[in-house]
C-alpha cells in the first residue's frame, strides 16, 4: 500500500513536470506587453531581467524552477496586483471558491444522497420515476443555465437575493459574516442542482445493483426485515465507490466553478484565471493552470487511494 | 475368414440395397428473419421511449438550424438593422391572436403614457393639421396596446402599460443628403405612408428636449404636454381631456416644413435633417414591414437565424471533435490494446500526461497561440481533440485488452492473418457499440464546453457569419435582464440539446450491450 502510494506520488510529480514545463514554454513564447504606465516601466524592465525573460526559454525555465525550489517564487503578476508574487494573488482567491464550494457540497451531499436512496429502494415506483426523470433532467442542463434562473427568480421575481455577492467591505470585512453567507446563497444554489443530480444518480446506480445481489436475498432469509438489510448489507457495499466520489469532489471545490464565479462576480480562483487571460497576466494564468492541474491530479490520486481505506477487500497495486 | 466369404460381398447388385431411413431430414428453415447485432441494436433502442423522442428533439433542432435559413426569403444571416435590436417576436399574423406581438410591459406614471399615446397621435399628424387622441388611438401606429392595471402612487396615477415595442422607437433624426431626400419623397407618394414628418421648432421654447425626435408636441421645460389655445399654457393631463398640439417649425404662411438644412445655406450644403417615422423608414428601406418571429439579438440581428446559425456551428464542431476522436481513439487504443507489454506502458504514460492538463487551460493556450493564425474555431477545434480522444482511446484498450487473446483470434493468426487485420477485422467490431456510445455522448460535453468557452469570453467568435449558442448567451450575459428573450431561447436549446443527447446516448448505450437483451421485457 505505501508502495503503491510513493510510486503514484511519484508518478504526480513526473506528469506534473511535464505539464509545467509545456505550458511554461507556450506562455513564454507569447508576445509580451509593455506597461502602460510609464513609472512601472522601470520597475518592471528590472523584475524582467531578473526573472531572466531575456534569456533562451531553456535557461527561463531554469530560472524559473531555480526561484520555486529555493524561494517558492512562481513569478509575478503583472496587472492584476502589480508586482505582486503569483502565489499570494492565488492564495488570497482561494478562500471565496472554497467557501462558496464547501457550502454547496455540505448542501447537496444529503440531499443527493438522500434522493439516490429513496429512488433505488423504490425503484420502478413513482418515487424512482420523478426522481429518475429529475436527475437526468438536472444532470444535463448546464449550471449557468441554473445561474440565471436563480438570479431571475430570487433576484427579480421575488427580491430576497442580492443579484451578486458582496464584498468583502460590504459585507463587514471578513468571508465569515452573516451577510457574506446570505448573498452567497444563489451561486450556492447554481452550483448545488447539478451536485445533487449527479450524486442521485450515482447512489441509486450503485444502491440498485447491491440490493438485487445475492448476499441481501441471504440476509433476509437469515430473518433480517427488509430495512436492516438494505442499511447493514447493501448501503455499505454500495459506499465503497460512493464515498471515493464524494472526497474527490472535496478537493475539487478548491478548482471551483470558473462559469458560476463569473456571474455572481465572486472574487475567487476561476475568475482570476478570467482575469489573467483577459489582462494577459501570464505569470498569474500559468500559476492558476498549474493550480487546477495540480487539483485535478491530486482528486485522481486521493480517489484511487480512498478505496483501499474504504473498503480493505481492494488490495492496490495489485494487478 | 478365408477370401471365398469377403468375394460374395464384393458384388452385391444394386437392387439388393436399401436406406436406413426412408425420410430424408433436412434442418427446419427459420421463418423469422436473422437478427444481426446492429438490428437487435436498433430493435431494443426503438423500445425506449424516452430516447426515441430525444432523437426526434434532436431531430426536429438540427431540421430547425438547417432549414430557418432556407426558408427565410426576406433577409440572409447579415442582415442587421441596430436601430431595433433587442426587441421581442413580433409576427403579424400572429398577432392578432395575441402571440409574437412585441409586447412589452411598463409601470408608467402619467407623463410617459402621454408620451406613448402621442407617438401614435403624432404619426397621424403628417402634415401638421392636427390629429386628436381618438386618431392616435385608432392609428396603426399606436403603441399602447392595453392598460394592464391602475394605481394611484402618492397622488398621482401609475399606470401598467403593455406597448409595442418596435413602434415605440416612434420618430428618430437622420442626416440625409439632398438627393436621398428626393428618393424617399417620390417613394412617399408611389406607396402612400409617410416617412419624413415635419420638422420641430427648437427654438419657440415649447421643446425641452431637442435630441429626441419623439417630442412632437408643445410642452414646458418638465416635458409636460401644454396646451396653449387659451392663450396660456395649460397643462395637459388624461383627465382634462384637452388635445396635444404640434410644435412643427412652420415657414411664414404656417405651412409646415420637413426639413432644416444643416449647416450654411439651403443652397451650399447638401445635408438635410429629417424626422423620419423609423417604422415606415424601415419599410422603405427593405420592403417589408419589421417581424421577427423569435425578436432580435442584442445586435439587431435576426435572432432566429442566429439561433440557426449558432446551433448549426456548435453541433458542426461538437460532430467534427466526435470524429477526430474517434478515429484517433481509435488506432492508439489499439496499437495499445494489441501490442500491450512496453508499447502500451509508453502511450500510457503519453496519454497520462495529456489528461492531466486541464481542458480549459489547453483551450485558453491554443485560442491565445492559434487564434490570430487560424481563427477561433479550428484552435477551437484543435484543443478539443488534443485531449479529447483519451476516453476512447482507453475504451478500445480495454476491449482490445478482453479479446485479443481468443480462441478465434488465434485462429486467424494461424491461418495467417496480418496484424492489421487481425486488430481491426476480428478484434475491433467487439468494440464498435461501446465506441459508438462514447461518441454520441461526447458532443454534449462539447457542446456544453465550447458554450462556456465563447461565455467566459475565452473563444471569441463573432459577426454575422460566426455565432455559436455561447456567443448568444455571452451576448446576453450583460442586458438579459431587461431584455429576458435574448437568453432564453439560447439557454433553453442548449438545456434541450444537452438533455437529448443524453438521453439518446444512454438509449444507445443500453442497445449496444447485449447482456441487458431480454431484461427490459
Amino acid at each position: 500500500m505505501f508502495k503503491y502510494i510513493l510510486k503514484r506520488i511519484g508518478l504526480l510529480l513526473l506528469t506534473l513536470f511535464v505539464i509545467m514545463f509545456m505550458c511554461f514554454v507556450l506562455i513564454r513564447m507569447l508576445p509580451r506587453e509593455m506597461p502602460q504606465r510609464t513609472d512601472q516601466l522601470e520597475a518592471t524592465l528590472q523584475r524582467w531581467e531578473a526573472l531572466g525573460y531575456n534569456e533562451p526559454i531553456l535557461t527561463q525555465w531554469g530560472i524559473y524552477l531555480k526561484n520555486i525550489f529555493t524561494k517558492w517564487d512562481f513569478g509575478t503578476s503583472w496587472n492584476i496586483d502589480y508586482l505582486a508574487p503569483a502565489w499570494n494573488v492565488i492564495a488570497d482567491r482561494l478562500l471565496p471558491t472554497v467557501l462558496v464550494n464547501l457550502y454547496s457540497l455540505i448542501l447537496s451531499i444529503p440531499i443527493g444522497l438522500g434522493l439516490g436512496i429513496l429512488a433505488a429502494v423504490k425503484k420502478n415506483k413513482w418515487p424512482d420515476h420523478i426522481i429518475s426523470t429529475g436527475i437526468m433532467l438536472f444532470v444535463s442542463v448546464p449550471s449557468y443555465v441554473y445561474a440565471f434562473l436563480v438570479q431571475y427568480l430570487f433576484y427579480f421575481k421575488l427580491g430576497w437575493f442580492p443579484l451578486k455577492v458582496y464584498s468583502v467591505a460590504d459585507a463587514g470585512g471578513s468571508y465569515f459574516t452573516a451577510k457574506m453567507f446570505y448573498s452567497m446563497i444563489p451561486p450556492i444554489l447554481a452550483l448545488s442542482f447539478g451536485t445533487v443530480a449527479g450524486l442521485a444518480r450515482f447512489t441509486r446506480a450503485e444502491l440498485t445493483e447491491t440490493l438485487t445481489s445475492e448476499y441481501m436475498l441471504l440476509a433476509r432469509a437469515k430473518g433480517l426485515t427488509r430495512g436492516q438489510a438494505t442499511v447493514r448489507h447493501a448501503m455499505k457495499n454500495a459506499m465503497v465507490p460512493i464515498l471515493p466520489m464524494i472526497i474527490g469532489e472535496f478537493i475539487g471545490i478548491l478548482g471551483g466553478s470558473m462559469i458560476i464565479e463569473q456571474i455572481f462576480s465572486i472574487p475567487g480562483v476561476g475568475q482570476l484565471y478570467i482575469q489573467s487571460i483577459n489582462t494577459l497576466d501570464y505569470d498569474v494564468f500559468m500559476m492558476d493552470g498549474l493550480f487546477y492541474t495540480f487539483i485535478g491530479l491530486l482528486a485522481g490520486i486521493v480517489v484511487d487511494i480512498s478505496y483501499g481505506f474504504i473498503d480493505p477487500r481492494i488490495r492496490m497495486g495489485e494487478r | 475368414m478365408d477370401k471365398k466369404q469377403f468375394e460374395q460381398y464384393e458384388s452385391i447388385p444394386v437392387e439388393k440395397f436399401q436406406l436406413a431411413q426412408s425420410e430424408v431430414n433436412h434442418d427446419v428453415k427459420f421463418d423469422t428473419k436473422p437478427v444481426g447485432y446492429f438490428r437487435d441494436a436498433f430493435n431494443r433502442f426503438c423500445k425506449n421511449k424516452a430516447s426515441v423522442v430525444a432523437a426526434v428533439i434532436i431531430l426536429c433542432i438540427v431540421l430547425y438550424a438547417i432549414l430557418t435559413p432556407l426558408f427565410t426569403f426576406r433577409f440572409g444571416e447579415s442582415f442587421l438593422d441596430p436601430y431595433y435590436a433587442k426587441l421581442g417576436p413580433r409576427n403579424l399574423a400572429l398577432s392578432k391572436i395575441g402571440i409574437a406581438n412585441a409586447e412589452v410591459t411598463q409601470d408608467v406614471d402619467e407623463k410617459t403614457y402621454m408620451y406613448y399615446l402621442g407617438l401614435g397621435v403624432g404619426a397621424e399628424d403628417s402634415d401638421g393639421n392636427g390629429a386628436t387622441w381618438q386618431d392616435g388611438a385608432n392609428s396603426k401606429y399606436n403603441v399602447v396596446l392595453r392598460i394592464k392595471e391602475e394605481y394611484k402612487f402618492i397622488n398621482k396615477t401609475q399606470r401598467v402599460i403593455g406597448i409595442e415595442s418596435y413602434l415605440a422607437k416612434g420618430f428618430i433624426y437622420m442626416q440625409i443628403p439632398a438627393e436621398r431626400y428626393d428618393e424617399i419623397i417620390a417613394w412617399e407618394e408611389k406607396n402612400g405612408l409617410k416617412v419624413i414628418y415635419p420638422a420641430i421648432d427648437t427654438a419657440n421654447g415649447y421643446c425641452a428636449d431637442s435630441e429626441n425626435a419623439n417630442y412632437w408636441y408643445k410642452m414646458d421645460s418638465k416635458i409636460t404636454p401644454i396646451s396653449t389655445k387659451t392663450g396660456e399654457d395649460v397643462a395637459i393631463t388624461i383627465a382634462n381631456k384637452l388635445e396635444l398640439e404640434d410644435n412643427y417649425l412652420r415657414d411664414d404662411d404656417g405651412n409646415v416644413r420637413y426639413f432644416v438644412n444643416v449647416g450654411g445655406s439651403s443652397t451650399t450644403s447638401p445635408e438635410k435633417k429629417v424626422r423620419v417615422l423609423y417604422y415606415n423608414y424601415y419599410i422603405m428601406q427593405n420592403g417589408f414591414e419589421p417581424e421577427y418571429i423569435f425578436g432580435t439579438d442584442s445586435q439587431g440581428y435576426d435572432m432566429s437565424l442566429r439561433l440557426a446559425g449558432g446551433i448549426r456551428l456548435s453541433l458542426l464542431v461538437a460532430i467534427a471533435v466526435s470524429f477526430i476522436n474517434l478515429l484517433i481513439g481509435t488506432i492508439y487504443g489499439a496499437i495499445e490494446g494489441y501490442f500491450g507489454g512496453m508499447t502500451d506502458l509508453m502511450l500510457e504514460r503519453v496519454s497520462d500526461i495529456l489528461s492531466g492538463v486541464p481542458f480549459i487551460v489547453v483551450a485558453t493556450l491554443f485560442q491565445m497561440h492559434l487564434a490570430s493564425k487560424v481563427g477561433p474555431i479550428p484552435s477551437l477545434l484543435f484543443a478539443f481533440v488534443l485531449t479529447g480522444w483519451i476516453g476512447t482511446a482507453s475504451r478500445v484498450r480495454t476491449q482490445f485488452y478482453r479479446f485479443k487473446n481468443q480462441e478465434y483470434v488465434l485462429a486467424a493468426r494461424t491461418l495467417g492473418a496480418k496484424n492489421f487485420r487481425i486488430m481491426f477485422k476480428h478484434i475491433f467490431p467487439n468494440a464498435l457499440g461501446t465506441i459508438i456510445t462514447s461518441s454520441v455522448l461526447v458532443i454534449p460535453s462539447v457542446v456544453f464546453s465550447e458554450s462556456m468557452l465563447s461565455y467566459l469570453g475565452i473563444v471569441k467568435l463573432g459577426g454575422a457569419n460566426g455565432t455559436s449558442l455561447g456567443t448568444l448567451l455571452s451576448d446576453a450575459s450583460a442586458i438579459w435582464t431587461n431584455y429576458p428573450h435574448l437568453m432564453i431561447a439560447p439557454a433553453l436549446i442548449i438545456s434541450l440539446l444537452m438533455i437529448s443527447f443524453n438521453l439518446f446516448g444512454n438509449g444507445l448505450r443500453d442497445a449496444f450491450n447485449p447482456s441487458l437483451r431480454g431484461s427490459e421485457g
